[in-house]
């Protein structure tokens, strides 16, 4: 049976407009919903299919605020099997910090009655708001695990996992053995609705809680802006198919005609 | 004498990569503002013409690594040999361009020399002078980076022995020097442990020859306003014509309608074609961050207010199905 962990992080989910809270530090979310960070709603999939194909078990794994336990009954609402949270204690957050407190985190996990290592952790990309491409990295290189990033396709073939990574025109082929990790990208699979039934179980999910911390690392962060917004002056070139030689004549004056 | 700036090459297989542009010339700023120098570093190759391509961008110098484990690309075996060279050269800066190969591989050399990695910059201050000009004599770096892919920005100060960081991909547009330099070239010798061919590349499958999306020089994309599956056929003709490909929104995804890998965004493809034709795109942030790298847009759309209408160079207003056929006939016309 493969035991399968998926690492998630809740994020505001953004419409047209991200605003910043008055002192700079935050996303302004009070008329915002959560999220699941879409990499890893994909990954929460992936881990649940592999499951159901193989046979397995799917832990999903968060840090945050005391509400991030909604994104691992989620999870469960779609098919994980356990959910595990590290209370985060409010305070500044970096890259560094972060992938210590997991990697802390997966070593007791593993090591509580004799587990052994997860056959296969899954990450996101990287995250829909900080988006600092290295937790997936960082976590599993403090593991001692091989990690390939940008996956986009997942096949377990005995002791091996194989991926596939989408790169201009086609894709790359990885095989690692397993225990291993990987960073999955939206596009892997298409996650799907919860059921009734999911509806229930996640209900009776009981969080397992972890109270690890580590210390800072060297990035720290000043406060949150809004880029300059580009007020492009927009040309109307004109109303329904009319319009259509002012177009060509835009596509002529590009070069691209 | 100030230690160099040192800009990570990214190539496949002997093709500079356009983020190993930017980043070279990101790294011509970034060392102009330290009073330092600009050197590359050249991973898996020593190709005379990856050398003379980085002279040419601005590297006065180009240490090459070598190794029977990087027969092709792997992010530990990267990783592990930027980690090495770095320690060999002691670059006053370690940078990359901020694509996901040149993320991952900084990464992985920053848990290796368990230091701070600071990803996708679009603005570097090393006297940590935070906009006022004055040097905090911190030994503190100032940096901006992008969060959420770009609709916001981020302000951190960064304390390390050896500052590694990406630029934004597109975040400044590639330049050569006006008066190419011819580098030396000398080899590191470093010696990797094979057990870094874990996670190197074992296959390749291509899936298309020619334009795609990422390179295309027209991208014709669609959006929710566009309908069905069905609905995509004109918009299939139009970039035809125009030698481009077709782009979507995630809504398309979403909806079955489209591959994942035509959706433009920022949980899909980052594009920057010299046009973006926008029809049935009413522009959220999610796939705004994947269009803005375009040098121009042109909105279909039949909502005025629709923000992609309102960031674009150019708009019709009007409904795609009408106006896109419109459009092609206009091309036919001209160019029969």
């Amino acid at each position: 049976m493969l035991r399968i962990l998926c690492c998630v992080k809740r994020v505001p989910a953004p419409g047209a407009r991200i605003n910043v809270t008055a002192d700079g530090l935050a996303v302004d979310a009070a008329h915002l919903g959560f999220t699941t960070s879409p990499h890893e709603e994909c990954g929460v999939e992936e881990a649940v299919q592999i499951a159901e194909r193989c046979g397995g078990e799917v832990t999903v794994l968060t840090l945050g605020p005391p509400e991030a336990a909604e994104q691992l009954r989620y999870a469960a609402s779609v098919g994980a099997h356990r959910g595990v949270l590290v209370p985060a204690d409010g305070g500044a957050r970096d890259p560094q910090r972060t992938a210590a407190i997991l990697a802390e985190a997966i070593r007791r996990l593993e090591s509580a009655d004799g587990a052994g290592p997860f056959d296969l952790i899954v990450f996101g990309n990287e995250s829909a708001d900080s988006g600092g491409f290295q937790v997936g990295v960082r976590t599993a290189y403090g593991l001692g695990r091989p990690i390939v990033n940008g996956v986009k396709g997942i096949e377990i073939d005995g002791p091996a996992v194989r991926v596939r990574r989408e790169i201009d025109g086609g894709f790359e082929v990885y095989e690692m053995e397993m225990p291993a990790a990987v960073g999955v990208k939206e596009g892997i699979n298409l996650p799907r609705y919860p059921t009734m039934k999911g509806r229930l179980a996640s209900k009776r999910l009981e969080i397992e809680i972890l109270d690890l911390d580590a210390p800072l690392g060297g990035q720290t962060m000043v406060r949150l802006r809004r880029p300059a917004e580009t007020v492009s002056e927009t040309a109307i070139l004109g109303h329904g198919p009319e319009a259509a030689p002012a177009v060509a004549d835009v596509l002529e004056s590009l070069g691209v005609l | 004498m100030i230690s160099p700036v040192l800009a990570v090459l990214e190539h496949d297989r002997g093709a500079m990569a356009e983020a190993a542009r930017e980043a070279l010339t990101f790294g011509r700023g970034l060392a102009e503002s330290l009073g330092a120098g600009l050197e590359a570093l050249l991973i898996g190759s020593d190709d005379a013409d990856l050398v003379a391509e980085a002279g040419a961008y601005g590297a006065a110098a180009v240490h090459t690594v070598t190794h029977p484990v990087l027969s092709d690309f792997g992010p530990e075996a990267w990783g592990e040999a930027i980690a090495r060279a770095a320690g060999m050269l002691k670059p006053a800066a370690v940078l990359a361009g901020g694509s996901e190969r040149g993320n991952e591989v900084m990464a992985q050399a920053a848990a290796r020399l368990d230091l701070p990695f600071v990803s996708n910059c679009t603005a570097i201050d090393p006297s940590g002078a935070d906009g006022s000009g004055v040097d905090s004599g911190s030994g503190e770096w100032s940096i901006t980076r992008i969060q959420w892919g770009g609709s916001l920005l981020e302000d951190v100060r960064l304390a390390a022995a050896l500052p590694l960081v990406t630029c934004g991909l597109h975040a400044v547009a590639s330049e050569p020097l006006p008066e190419p330099v011819s580098p030396a070239a000398a080899g590191l010798e470093i010696d990797l442990d094979p057990a870094l061919a874990r996670t190197v590349v074992k296959d390749r499958v291509v899936l298309e020859a020619g334009v795609t999306l990422p390179t295309a020089p027209v991208v014709v994309g669609g959006g929710r306003g566009v309908g069905s599956a069905e609905g995509f056929g004109p918009l299939e003709e139009l970039a035809g014509l125009l030698g481009g490909r077709v782009g979507c929104s995630r809504a398309v995804t979403n909806n079955g309608w489209r591959p994942h890998s035509d959706q433009v965004g920022q949980t899909g493809t980052r594009i920057a074609p010299e046009i973006y034709i926008a029809s049935g795109i009413s522009g959220a942030i999610q796939h705004w961050v994947g269009a803005m790298g375009s040098k121009h847009i042109l909105a279909i759309n039949t909502d005025p207010e629709a923000n992609m209408v309102v960031k674009a160079d150019w708009a019709v207003i009007g409904d795609l199905h009408e106006v896109i056929p419109a459009i092609s006939a206009e091309i036919r016309r001209r160019h029969p």
